[in-house]
């Protein structure tokens, strides 16, 4: 019997108004993957990614995490799943510690505190464990918001440009973080980016989104030769170049 | 069936986590812990001093009557409004420190049901408003000998049918301003100022035109500040008031309990939830 996919889209549309923000994609993600979702500003990442946690309600299609139909049922998933974005913030006054707490709290993680200081030492959180989220730099902020997308050792890890504003040591650092949770944990990442080295470094997979549509499909190496390019970044500029009615390859 | 029960399970320990975060939230900050009694004190001692004036002139006048019902009735009268104004302010400012800290849709994609949301707002508005006003009633005694806790049976009725209108009112703000963004915040300050007037805090029904009055007999509120006065001024307990405003407030909880997830639901279609911001 073939394993349930980590992710399932089937016609997937989100509309706003008149503006069509998801187009009738369909992808599955196989779980103990990482998948990329690379597209230019408004491609339609975010929102899929919001329908998939079930934050956003789709126009039309259906969205499977774990299993689970996340329009109608996503309780009964969101325990088992997480997600990281540098646009949401975590509450600036409350220090590291308690912020992770109260995150703990709420996915009913058992030995919270022993969990914390494991991922505060990963992390590399201890020398401001105790200070306010607020007052931490942006590397230092993002490293928290990994920490509590990672409280509750999630089988799906949702990632929303998670280096983005990182300076490069620090987003190879997080990068690096980040492979090895997926190693060790075998969960399942799906990442929307539009940093190709780190889709590159990341990703077995990648989908290309454009304009709401999924435009192409493979691995990097894939795309790069389907393209007859030297790197992803100038298969995403072909792409994003492209007119829109050339669609799919 | 298995549907309703992830939706509908409950949590005290996600209530309890929510709660906490609060509480750190206020614990770090004395200036919020101080405002949540400077405005209702400062308020109580001058309504506390017009009340003294008003009873001092309508005694040596002889004038009696409605003044005197007036000048007897002010301090009991802004504690109750207090006690209706800072639950609401309770719920509803807890509600917006997610909003503000950008940190609801970490919340709505965690387990943490809207019911678990709720509750952790009910119990910090109990929380915020008790820290608020019970030094400002023991101040009333002091300054101007009026007893709050003295009213007994009364206050109890008093204070439920106040709390359930603060909530009711605190669970439509707070999707409204979910659905609509930081844009809508005014309301949380301004929304119980809009029944004050009709409310009848400090004047009887009787004292508006005929067609506001039933207006005003459709607010929870307007009961207990009849009752209030019934209870300070004629030593009576109009219980029949406070099971009627008890009646109207359990509609208004689920109208409220209603438009609010009616309201996370209409944002869940327009995608604002992970866009919150001005």
């Amino acid at each position: 019997m073939p394993a349930t996919p980590a992710i399932e889209a089937r016609q997937l549309v989100k509309r706003f108004g008149a503006t069509t923000a998801v187009d009738a994609i369909s992808f599955a993600v196989e779980a103990g993957t990482v998948v990329g979702l690379l597209g230019g500003n408004g491609a339609g990442k975010t929102t899929t990614i919001g329908m998939i946690m079930g934050l956003t309600l789709p126009s039309a299609g259906e969205v499977r995490a774990l299993g689970v139909d996340m329009a109608r049922d996503r309780y009964r998933a969101l325990g088992r799943m997480n997600f990281e974005s540098p646009y949401v913030d975590m509450p600036h006054r409350l220090t590291v510690r308690q912020n992770l707490r109260v995150f703990g709290r709420l996915y009913g993680v058992s030995g919270l505190e022993k969990r914390i200081e494991t991922l505060a030492a990963d992390l590399a959180l201890e020398p401001f464990l105790d200070r306010p989220a607020g007052s931490l730099s942006a590397g230092q902020k993002t490293r928290v918001a990994l920490a509590k997308a990672l409280i509750n050792d999630p089988e799906l890890l949702l990632l929303d440009e998670p280096t983005a504003s990182l300076d490069p040591d620090t987003a190879d650092w997080v990068r690096g973080r980040l492979e090895a949770f997926r190693r060790d944990r075998g969960a399942t990442i799906l990442l929307a980016s539009h940093n190709m080295a780190e889709v590159e470094r990341l990703c077995g997979r990648v989908l290309m989104l454009k304009q709401g549509r999924i435009v192409d499909d493979g691995s990097p190496d894939e795309l790069i030769a389907r393209y007859g390019r030297n790197s992803l970044e100038e298969v995403f500029l072909d792409v994003a170049r492209a007119p829109a009615e050339e669609g799919a390859r | 069936m298995t549907l309703l029960s992830a939706e509908m399970a409950f949590s005290p320990k996600r209530v309890g986590a929510l709660v906490m975060r609060y509480l750190y939230l206020m614990r770090s900050s004395w200036p919020r812990l101080a405002e949540l009694v400077y405005w209702p004190a400062v308020q109580m001692l001058t309504w506390g001093f017009l009340q003294t004036y008003i009873r001092a002139q309508a005694g040596a006048s002889g004038v009696g009557g409605a003044m005197a019902v007036a000048g007897g009735t002010l301090i009991g009268a802004l504690l109750l409004w207090d006690t209706l104004f800072r639950c609401q302010l309770g719920f509803s400012v807890s509600f917006m420190e997610e909003m503000w800290s950008r940190n609801i849709a970490n919340l709505l994609i965690s387990p943490l049901r809207p019911i678990e949301f709720v509750a952790a707002l009910m119990t910090m508005s109990l929380i915020r408003m008790a820290i608020g006003l019970v030094p400002v009633t023991l101040l009333a005694f002091w300054f101007f000998g009026f007893n709050l806790w003295g009213l007994g049976l009364a206050l109890v009725g008093f204070f439920l049918n106040l709390v359930l209108t603060s909530w009711a009112i605190g669970l439509a703000v707070s999707g409204l301003v979910l659905r609509n963004g930081l844009g809508a915040e005014g309301l949380v300050w301004s929304v119980l100022f809009f029944i004050m007037p009709f409310a009848c805090v400090y004047y009887p029904v009787a004292a508006l035109p005929p067609w506001l009055q039933t207006i005003a007999w459709c607010l929870p509120p307007t009961y207990v500040f009849e009752g209030l006065r019934a209870a300070v001024v004629d030593r009576q307990l109009r219980a029949d008031l406070m099971l009627e405003a008890l009646a109207i407030n359990a509609g208004l909880m689920a109208l409220g309990a209603a438009a609010f997830l009616a309201l996370v639901d209409s944002a869940r279609k327009a995608g604002a939830l992970l866009s919150m911001g001005e």
